[in-house]
């Protein structure tokens, strides 16, 4: 099977039903992805899909093939993932950091669809992304500073 | 790579409790500041460097400064907290500091306040506070020392500032990376002189963490993340009841599946080793395991509810007295009487439990994230038969520990498996498996009864606490004289000014569930039933919460500040709308920090708690970072929220009946309210961070329902009890 990933293009031979998660972690090696729950019910596992947010321990490779996958080790080439990233450092949003890749890929996600987007825009993008270490605050902060941040060149973008 | 000390912890070196006495959960006798520091132990991944004076730094020729650090990373900071008091006196830039885990050693790098490698009791900053300090003078003041020998100068006349020693006269200076070779060669001096706190220039400091980098671009490495050459990935089934065993297995469904390698069967366990996780999930579905349930089999909570109810019918072991307070009680013109409840938690931690273990016939390597490195080498030693040098743990950041990586029985159950298995295995929990086989917080069982005179101040107070003793598990010299002073920490300091108090504790195990140590700890559970009954006492006697509770601080100043800032800054007193409420709690303990919460929630037409604005007020004496402990509370009381709202681990047949996010549920972005940390600043010693926001935010949230609806929650979750209304 063929899958692009992170602009690169890569064969994987794996079963059909194997989902992208286990993919990405066991077999290419991007441990950057986490896995958190297994059900789509917490978000660590989130990655974009042609720069949509999706669950990847729910979401079978056979689906994904022929699509653009980004994940956290990449989403820094992105204009809002590096502006993202930055607002992260900034605000000293990680705690165990665990979650973070997931809750960085939904709101660079979000920044890229919604350049402003405002409280109820960030709790629909953001309340699928569980963090136990309760960073929540500092994660709508951080969207917000973000989202207000002048435009930076970002590497590759 | 050479040998670390083998030699365990000595019982001199153990801990001590004091629990009556109000002193706090664990206080050993390493913080003596006399003692030495352990001497430098060579790392296992790099080459000597070229100056160790002590086991917590090193500098190379490049002048890079090493820390090793003794705790876990699990999110509370450790890993930027530590490295400050290190460079703060070491005289360098926290970004000329590199950090490393220390390596799994109870002697070298044990806690000084639990005797041994651990971390917990928000005691990193406490325990460590001196050490570290200490650690950065001597290689400072060795430093220094050989500069001014290279000059021939007086040591007096030099001074250190970022990573180079200046002789003040001349101008002469020379980086610590040139005089690390000079300065190894020196005697470690035995004494140390500190900086003036008030001369610290990154203490105190809101300094950047130093693992945010990493943990935002997908570089950070949890144990989970390891991967090793020809390392194969097992899930595992632990027996779902407490004491079963594996009865059946379809052994060739699962190898017909393409990537199972192999099934490893014990006889509480079974472990489906595989090319990648996918593989051994299904292989492990596909194994259909049949089960012994042995004698839980048919547990319901309502048994242990029982078990805990008759065992709180006779009389404790008695942890505070304060005049008599059983006779006080019958001369009282009004007394109150509750039974209050806080069911089993799990911690559901973000990074499912994993470990990755490879036996060889001389060696043991272990790769996990544990809070007690010392004690996973010491399991690896046991359960392989080498001897404990022979054992080595890579520790790794934590995915959140939160307690449950306090616990070594998946580092026991991993080299269990591993040594069936040729080559490195990484083991990887389910979140399922993570959920029903945690070692849960306990059940607690309490009966609480005050007295209030005419004027409706309380006069008499007893309180029994019925629960199992986690600290005979885990540190048995800690259990004494019948007392966990862990369960009865925030019990026996309660702080109001009440002329007649009896505290008691009855130990009680009911051996269904494994039971260990939770956010918050004791306190979490104490906090909550004592909080919410003092909100009672105000209620009867028409008080204000916070007026009612002042009036019985005279004696606690620094309780009383706490409580003052947070209800000055909640704005306490103003108006609610209709159908929301405010409430307070006040939180003391053996971390030696007071916090003071205010809650304020609405109540939605269906019933619904929804967190509208939490206030905490912090005094947790020395900070070492500001921004840190505004974190940790942030982060303590939205782990708070959940387990009060909603956090409930239930029996059935013996099984857990929750299994994941989806059916136990942790608070989201949605539901988290804004969270205001206001902090007292002052010299007192510095107090624990990590928990205090977790264990004031039950009651807080109880006292703030009962605003709201009139309804007062004596047995937690509250969203449950309100339902049972």
């Amino acid at each position: 099977m063929e899958l692009t990933i992170n602009g690169k293009t890569l064969q994987v031979d794996v079963p059909a039903d194997m989902p992208l998660l286990w993919v990405l972690r066991d077999v290419i090696g991007l441990t950057g992805t986490k896995f958190g729950c297994g059900i789509a019910a917490c978000g660590a596992c989130t990655v974009q899909l042609d720069g949509q947010p999706i669950r990847s321990c729910v979401t079978p490779v056979s689906a994904v093939a022929g699509k653009r996958i980004t994940t956290i080790e990449a989403i820094g080439e992105t204009a809002e993932g590096k502006r993202i990233q930055d607002a992260w450092v900034s605000l000293e949003v990680p705690q165990c950091g665990y979650c973070q890749s997931g809750q960085i890929m939904s709101a660079s996600a979000l920044l890229a669809q919604n350049p402003n987007p405002n409280d109820a825009d960030i709790d629909l993008a953001m309340s699928g992304n569980i963090c136990r270490c309760g960073t929540y605050g500092r994660i709508r902060a951080a969207i917000k500073q973000a989202a207000g941040a002048p435009a930076v060149a970002a590497k590759g973008a | 790579m050479k040998t670390i000390d083998p030699e365990r912890v000595s019982r001199r070196d153990f801990v001590v409790v004091i629990a009556a006495a109000g002193g706090g959960l664990l206080l050993g006798c390493r913080v003596d500041g006399r003692r030495s520091l352990p001497p430098s132990v060579e790392s296992v991944d790099s080459a000597p460097p070229a100056f160790a004076p002590n086991a917590f730094v090193r500098i190379g020729t490049d002048g890079v400064v090493t820390v090793i650090l003794p705790q876990a990373e699990m999110g509370q900071g450790v890993y930027t907290a530590l490295p400050m008091l290190v460079a703060e006196e070491l005289e360098v830039g926290l970004d000329q500091v590199k950090v490393e885990h220390a390596p799994g050693n109870d002697r070298i790098y044990a806690n000084p306040l639990l005797g041994f490698q651990a971390t917990g009791a928000s005691s990193s900053v406490r325990g460590f506070y001196q050490p570290m300090r200490q650690a950065g003078a001597a290689a400072r003041t060795m430093l220094v020392a050989a500069a001014a020998q290279s000059w021939s100068v007086d040591a007096a006349s030099c001074r250190a500032e970022k990573g180079v020693v200046t002789h003040v006269p001349t101008g002469r200076a020379l980086t610590y990376g040139a005089l690390a070779g000079k300065a190894a060669k020196l005697p470690v001096p035995a004494q140390v002189t500190l900086k003036d706190p008030k001369a610290f220039t990154l203490v105190g400091t809101p300094a950047k963490r130093l693992d945010t980098a990493a943990k935002v671009n997908g570089t950070a490495q949890y144990g989970i993340d390891v991967r090793l050459p020809g390392m194969k990935i097992a899930t595992v089934a632990a027996s779902p009841v407490v004491g079963g065993k594996v009865a059946g297995l379809d052994e060739n469904k699962a190898k017909a599946i393409k990537g199972v390698r192999q099934i490893v069967r014990l006889d509480d366990v079974v472990a489906v080793v595989a090319d990648h996780m996918w593989a051994a999930k299904q292989g492990l579905a596909a194994l259909a395991i049949q089960w012994d349930d042995g004698p839980n089999a048919k547990v319901a909570t309502a048994d242990v509810v029982k078990g805990l109810d008759q065992a709180s019918q006779k009389p404790g072991v008695i942890a505070r007295k304060e005049g008599d307070a059983p006779a006080a009680m019958g001369r009282v013109t009004r007394k109150l009487d509750a039974i209050y409840q806080a069911p089993f938690l799990a911690h559901t931690a973000m990074e499912p439990i994993n470990c990755t273990v490879h036996v060889r016939k001389d060696g043991c390597e272990v790769w996990t994230g544990s809070q007690v490195q010392g004690r996973a080498r010491a399991t690896a030693a046991e359960v392989t038969g080498l001897s404990l040098e022979k054992v080595v743990v890579h520790n790794h950041m934590l995915g959140g520990g939160f307690g449950r990586r306090l616990e070594h029985d998946y580092v026991t159950q991993a080299v269990r498996i591993a040594k069936q298995v040729e080559g490195p295995v990484k083991i990887v929990w389910t979140r399922e498996e993570d959920v029903q086989h945690d070692v849960y917080r306990p059940y607690y069982y309490d009966r609480i009864a005050a007295g209030l005179n005419a004027r409706g101040k309380p006069v008499a107070w007893t309180h029994r606490l019925v629960g199992p003793s986690i600290l005979a598990r885990w540190a048995p010299p800690a259990f004494k004289d019948g007392l966990d002073g862990d369960a009865l920490d925030g019990a026996v300091q309660l702080v109001y000014d009440i002329p007649a108090i009896q505290v008691e504790y009855v130990r009680h195990e009911e051996p269904v569930l494994h039971t260990g140590f939770w956010r918050g700890v004791g306190v979490t559970h104490n906090n909550f039933v004592i909080e919410s009954f003092i909100d009672e006492l105000a209620a009867v006697s028409k008080q204000d919460p916070v007026t009612f509770r002042r009036a019985l601080l005279g004696k606690a100043p620094r309780a009383r500040a706490v409580l003052d800032l947070a209800a000055k800054e909640a704005g306490w007193g103003k108006p609610v709308p209709p159908g929301h409420g405010r409430g307070v709690s006040l939180m003391y303990s053996g971390w030696g920090t007071y916090l003071a919460q205010v809650a304020d929630v609405k109540l939605t037409d269906s019933g619904e708690v929804q967190v509208q604005r939490i206030v905490c007020a912090v005094d947790c004496g020395m900070i070492v970072n500001p921004d840190i402990v505004k974190a940790q509370i942030e982060s303590g009381v939205v782990y708070g929220i959940s387990g009060a709202l909603w956090g409930e681990i239930t029996l059935k047949n013996g099984r857990v009946e929750q299994s994941n996010f989806n059916n136990y549920r942790a608070l989201r972005m949605n539901e988290t309210p804004p969270i205001e940390v206001h902090l007292v600043r002052n010299g007192e010693a510095p107090g624990g961070i990590g928990e205090p926001g977790t264990a004031a935010t039950a009651a807080a949230l109880a006292n703030a329902v009962f605003a709201a609806t009139g309804t007062r929650i004596r047995q937690l979750p509250i969203q449950k009890a309100l339902t049972r209304q």
